[in-house]
């Protein structure tokens, strides 16, 4: 056998083992953001308040569109019926907190975070089952068929968006924060919502687990690896579509999580909630890099500072600001922040 | 043929509008290594694709350990006991290589002594383990396809084009690779344009041409016959280089 490791230079000294250097390049454009905002903010102090807004809204933002951008990645499936889960897990999260009242009322963070996490396990538990449901029904008619599916599942989320009217009424509904997340802890004169925290927590533990899941275990490598070469996965033997469809649901639940924080983030709810944020979530995910969750991840912050920034500094261009954003992002990186690679 | 791994009866593709495969027919024997031989577009690498289930036959029947596979899912006809290295390698870019072991090794963790068997073929793959498989040349690349295919023991692997673009003292190693799996009892259907490589190491050669078999025969005569080399493949003797 030849002594040859394929690395070896004309000389016959091994090559140096080239470095995989980070991509560090697009993280900097959050520090960078807040940079070029604080002089056209001029107060300090707002400044923060609209940056740590950004970072609790991203924090949302990112629970809800994590699962969409795995399964656009994984199976080419565009969902706009997303949307339906975000406001179905609300809805769900609203009912179970109705009886919950007197939990949510006292001033005791142990019953408020206790009747949140049961109102949390109700909107996931229903929204799996939904998305699962949903996965069988709308989406798997339609593989491969990007048009049909547009179609289909823009028709799935009006029709949803009719069966809450159906259910639950028409007219918009109140989300109170339990009573210990109302208000804000003061650090100087900076004021920080309680509430924003806790969702800035909730959004970075889901960050992390995801994070672990996709890294060190098996499944989270088939799907980092579906995600790239589909094809390649079968042909090692794995079922690609019973993969996808623990991805749907476990993307169905999270956005369930994410509807649910909307809609206390907001403390109103109406059926249009999902549609309203869809637009958001596809523009993350676009300029994220399709099926890359740190792209993702990093993606929704940047939305959420421009939606800030911008609706303080100049509400009129508020909704506009994030297409001009996604249009320079992929000028500058057509395939997003992280582009898988293979896709 | 009696002591056939792999048969292919009357199989046709059909890719879009396009007739590819066109009633193809061969037999695998086990335990050697049978080489598809053809210009390009003669229909090789859609061969080895429908085998694997990656194109649906619309006709004909492949059997494989005396079971009709031909209508199965991909992942099923994995798990039958065939391995794959297409011709554009499949390595995941940015899982590790041993990201990339970790998956191919489906009944549990790679074995440890069959990892250290593929490492004496393949020393790069060693100092490369935990670098993301994206930075690895062509050559390597090649072979860290290849050791995901041999890292389980699998009755019949299909490899297509090994040798493309590859430095020849990487080929070098592939050809012991390949005659350690042949003395293993490992079946081998490889599709090849290096003559060199192919009568190497293969027993049997089967020729194709515009989606049929032109013809077959041992690899020992077809390599002697420059006549019908000439004919088939447009070889030349500068390509036995």
């Amino acid at each position: 056998m030849v002594e040859q490791d394929g690395a070896t230079a004309a000389g016959g000294a091994p090559e140096p083992i080239p470095a995989h250097r980070a991509d560090y390049l697009p993280i900097l454009l959050v520090p960078l953001l807040a940079a070029v905002a604080l002089p056209l903010i001029a107060n300090p102090v707002t400044w923060i308040t609209l940056t740590i807004a950004a970072l609790a809204m991203g924090m949302m933002i990112f629970v809800i569109a994590s699962g969409l951008t795995l399964v656009f990645g994984l199976m080419d499936v565009l969902n706009f019926g997303h949307g339906a889960f975000i406001a179905i897990g609300a809805y769900l999260a609203m009912t179970t907190l109705i009886p919950l009242a007197d939990w949510i009322q006292a001033d005791q963070l142990a019953l408020n975070l206790a009747a949140l996490g049961l109102a949390i396990l109700v909107a996931m538990a229903g929204t799996s089952v939904i998305g699962w449901a949903f996965e069988r029904v709308i989406i798997m008619p339609v593989y491969g068929q990007h048009l049909k599916q547009i179609l289909i599942t823009t028709g799935g989320l009006i029709v949803a968006e009719q069966l809450i009217h159906v259910f639950w009424g028409g007219d918009q509904k109140p989300m109170p924060l339990p009573t210990a997340l109302r208000g804000a802890i003061t650090i100087g004169d900076v004021a920080v919502e309680k509430y924003r925290l806790l969702a800035m927590v909730v959004g970075l533990a889901v960050f992390v687990a995801m994070l672990l899941v996709l890294n060190r275990t098996k499944l989270g490598l088939l799907v980092r690896a579906g995600v790239e070469n589909r094809e390649m996965v079968e042909a090692l033997g794995y079922r690609i579509r019973r993969l996808f469809v623990a991805v749907f649901v476990a993307g169905s639940a999270l956005a369930g999580l994410g509807g649910t924080l909307w809609a206390l983030y907001r403390e109103t709810l109406t059926a249009g909630i999902g549609s309203e944020v869809i637009v958001l979530v596809f523009i993350v995910i676009i300029i994220g890099g399709l099926g890359s969750i740190g792209g993702c991840f990093l993606a929704s912050v940047l939305v959420a500072q421009v939606a800030n920034y911008t609706g303080y500094l100049a509400p009129k261009v508020a909704l506009a600001s994030n297409i001009l954003l996604m249009v320079i992002i992929l000028m500058w990186r057509p395939q997003g922040l992280y582009a898988v690679v293979g896709r | 043929m009696a002591d056939a791994l792999l048969t292919l009866e009357g199989v046709h593709t059909h890719i879009g509008q396009y007739h590819i495969l066109q009633g193809v027919d061969f037999a695998v024997p086990r335990g050697a290594m049978t080489v598809l031989l053809g210009r390009n577009g003669a229909g090789k690498s859609t061969t080895l694709r429908t085998i694997m289930g990656l194109w649906k036959p619309s006709r004909g029947k492949i059997t494989f350990e005396g079971r009709e596979i031909g209508g199965w899912a991909t992942p099923d006809i994995a798990r039958a006991g065939i391995g794959y290295v297409p011709e554009t390698m499949g390595v995941f870019a940015d899982l590790t290589v041993r990201e990339n072991m970790i998956l191919a090794a489906r009944a549990g963790a790679p074995d440890a002594a069959r990892l250290e068997w593929i490492f004496g073929f393949f020393p790069a793959l060693k100092r490369f383990w935990t670098h993301p498989a994206g930075v690895l040349s062509g050559g390597q690349k090649q072979m860290l396809s290849i050791a995901r295919a041999i890292i389980e023991p699998r009755p019949l692997i299909l490899i297509d084009e090994p040798t493309k673009g590859i430095a020849p003292a990487i080929i070098d190693n592939m050809i012991s690779a390949f005659d350690e799996l042949k003395r293993g009892a490992t079946t081998l259907l490889l599709v090849e344009q290096n003559f060199r490589f192919a009568e190497a190491l293969g027993d049997h050669a089967v020729v194709m041409d515009d989606g049929r078999i032109v013809h077959r025969e041992t690899m020992a005569a077809l390599a002697a016959d420059t006549a019908t080399q000439t004919r088939l493949l447009g070889l030349s003797l500068e390509a036995h280089g």
